[in-house]
């Protein structure tokens, strides 16, 4: 089973949802997908035991065989190649890597060059196995990123992804595929409204889901209702408490030192596991 | 014109609030909402529309199910996984890159245009506002973010407004660096936190990437000193400008619950306060009037 953790809005809790959860269940693993901004592994500082560099395909043009046509980037639907009466330009950051350039070239001349974008990283947090990604600073394109990540999913226990914020590409790509998502939100008109757009993506991707309300108590019962009309269950609500927001600023997950979260998070696995089943 | 963004690496900082204060405190202004997947900043700003616009972010193919031979060719050279067993192209996978057209031999593939968010230009109470949804699911948010901000820099060339403000959305990725690209100042608004301490420096690298001056605040600074001392002593290494020091207060929250910036709800909280200063600071910095 594949459970992702993603809200819309930022800051609401996601990656302490998916750490705490991750730390209560045995045998699961933990993948961290906000390749932006990964948090993850500050909170459970796990022992790193592998690392790769990841890399996405550029086209590299081959001077002497060009005739400057223009067919490439012509074919190219991201203007990432520019081709001027003596020189072909490419924009590495407008690229996608999908080879269409290389595909058109009716001369052979462009190949595949490569840019390196991020860094994978695996580790143990305890038993706990941990993978996450680092992007580049100035890499545009986090997606690629995130699916590389998720090639590394071991298809043989349970797996939590904790997604980037947003409704846009990286969300998609995190949780296309997922079991079930948990949507963190917290009661107040923004993550309200965050949390709506993020129930459309869901809803369209047919991905089942569920609320857990983070920062309880701190604005108003509107994302409540809005979950009851919708008929969109509440799997949890975690009270909004200056302990627990003080254990977070200080990198520790708070299950860890209230022992009494262990057993909510431990119920929470089993009614999602219980809804995947059907 | 001076152009200033706001940004943060982690969510949920406090962006929004200070870009809605810094409207209020600036009275004619041009703001534009840069998060186009999760916007808020209409929420307390209340724009009233005046104008909107299609978004086509990119193009999606098509199969003619006339013509496709089943030949698995397209499925197989698919760069993005969006072509499924039965030759049927997944949309959220999809991102419009031809490579099926091409490769396709019987020419069953088109490529549609798709309309993949909206544009808005608006009026309020501090000038004026340009804003967008992308719509749930949709890519290029990067080339969304600098629609909104072309929009937005033509309106206050028009209006003769000398300052635009844009409100970011969270991450170090594509529609961040589309929010930053070319602006006088960067503005990260961080939290004590770990995770806050961590993404602030990558917010940094990310401005310094882009040479883009960078200010530092630190929101909610009480909730862990010792944190927030660490932010102050990074800052200081990195010749870094902290300007503004927010202290945790709920009138925040109170405020949002009223649709109101907390210039508006609460002007002589210490929030208001502090906000006020750190905006002084950054005009005097910016040779603003």
């Amino acid at each position: 089973m594949i459970i992702a953790v993603a809200s819309g809005k930022g800051g609401t809790g996601k990656t302490s949802v998916a750490v705490n959860l991750a730390i209560s269940i045995k045998g699961v693993q933990l993948l961290d997908c906000d390749v932006e901004e990964p948090n993850v592994h500050i909170l459970l500082k796990p022992r790193i035991v592998r690392q790769e560099p990841v890399y996405r395909l550029v086209p590299s043009i081959n001077e002497e065989k060009c005739d400057h046509c223009g067919r490439c980037a012509t074919s190219c639907q991201y203007h990432a190649i520019l081709v001027a009466p003596k020189r072909v330009l490419v924009f590495p950051e407008l690229c996608r890597g999908c080879g269409a350039c290389i595909l058109t070239c009716p001369r052979g001349a462009i190949a595949e060059g490569r840019n390196k974008i991020g860094t994978v990283k695996e580790g143990y947090s305890g038993d706990l196995r941990v993978v996450f990604g680092e992007l580049e600073v100035g890499e545009p394109m986090a997606s690629p990123l995130i699916r590389e990540v998720k090639k590394r999913l071991d298809k043989s226990r349970d797996a939590i992804l904790d997604a980037p914020p947003g409704t846009s590409c990286p969300m998609i790509e995190t949780v296309k595929g997922s079991d079930f998502c948990i949507l963190v939100t917290e009661p107040t008109p923004f993550g309200l409204h965050d949390l709506k757009m993020a129930v459309k993506v869901l809803e369209e991707m047919k991905v089942p889901h569920g609320v857990v309300v983070n920062k309880a108590g701190m604005g108003d019962k509107r994302v409540y209702e809005y979950c009851h009309e919708k008929g969109i269950p509440i799997l949890l609500e975690i009270p909004y408490q200056r302990r627990i927001a003080e254990l977070y600023s200080r990198g520790i997950p708070f299950s860890l030192e209230i022992p009494e979260w262990t057993a909510k998070f431990q119920e929470l696995f089993k009614s999602v596991k219980e809804m995947v089943r059907g | 014109m001076k152009q200033i963004t706001i940004l943060s690496g982690k969510g949920g900082t406090g962006k929004t609030t200070i870009a809605a204060a810094f409207a209020a405190l600036a009275k004619r202004v041009v703001v534009a909402d840069c998060d186009v997947d999760a916007p808020n900043l209409h929420m307390l700003l209340h724009p009233e529309v005046l104008e909107a616009k299609d978004f086509i972010g990119s193009r999606v193919a098509v199969i003619d199910e006339a013509k496709c031979i089943k030949c698995d060719a397209c499925r197989e050279r698919c760069p993005f996984d969006a072509i499924t067993h039965d030759i049927k192209v997944d949309p959220f996978s999809c991102e419009g890159c031809g490579v099926c057209k091409i490769v396709c031999p019987v020419s069953a593939v088109t490529l549609a245009e798709r309309v993949s968010g909206h544009i808005y230009v608006s009026r309020m109470k501090y000038g004026f506002m340009v804003h967008a949804l992308l719509n749930p699911g949709e890519a290029n948010s990067g080339r969304l973010v600098t629609m909104v901000r072309q929009h937005a820099k033509s309106l206050a060339e028009k209006e003769r407004i000398d300052l635009l403000i844009n409100d970011g959305p969270p991450g170090i990725g594509c529609p961040v660096i589309a929010s930053v690209a070319g602006v006088d100042a960067g503005l990260v608004v961080t939290e004590p936190t770990m995770s806050g301490i961590y993404d602030l420096e990558r917010a940094i690298q990310l401005l310094r990437h882009f040479n883009v001056r960078a200010f530092v605040c630190v929101n909610m600074y009480d909730i862990n000193e010792e944190n927030a001392d660490k932010i102050l002593r990074f800052c200081e290494e990195n010749g870094l400008e902290v300007v503004g020091r927010i202290p945790f207060n709920p009138v925040v929250t109170e405020a949002m619950l009223n649709g109101k910036t907390i210039i508006e709800h609460s002007p002589g909280s210490n929030v208001a306060r502090e906000i006020t200063a750190m905006w002084n600071r950054i005009r005097t910095e910016l040779s603003l009037r």
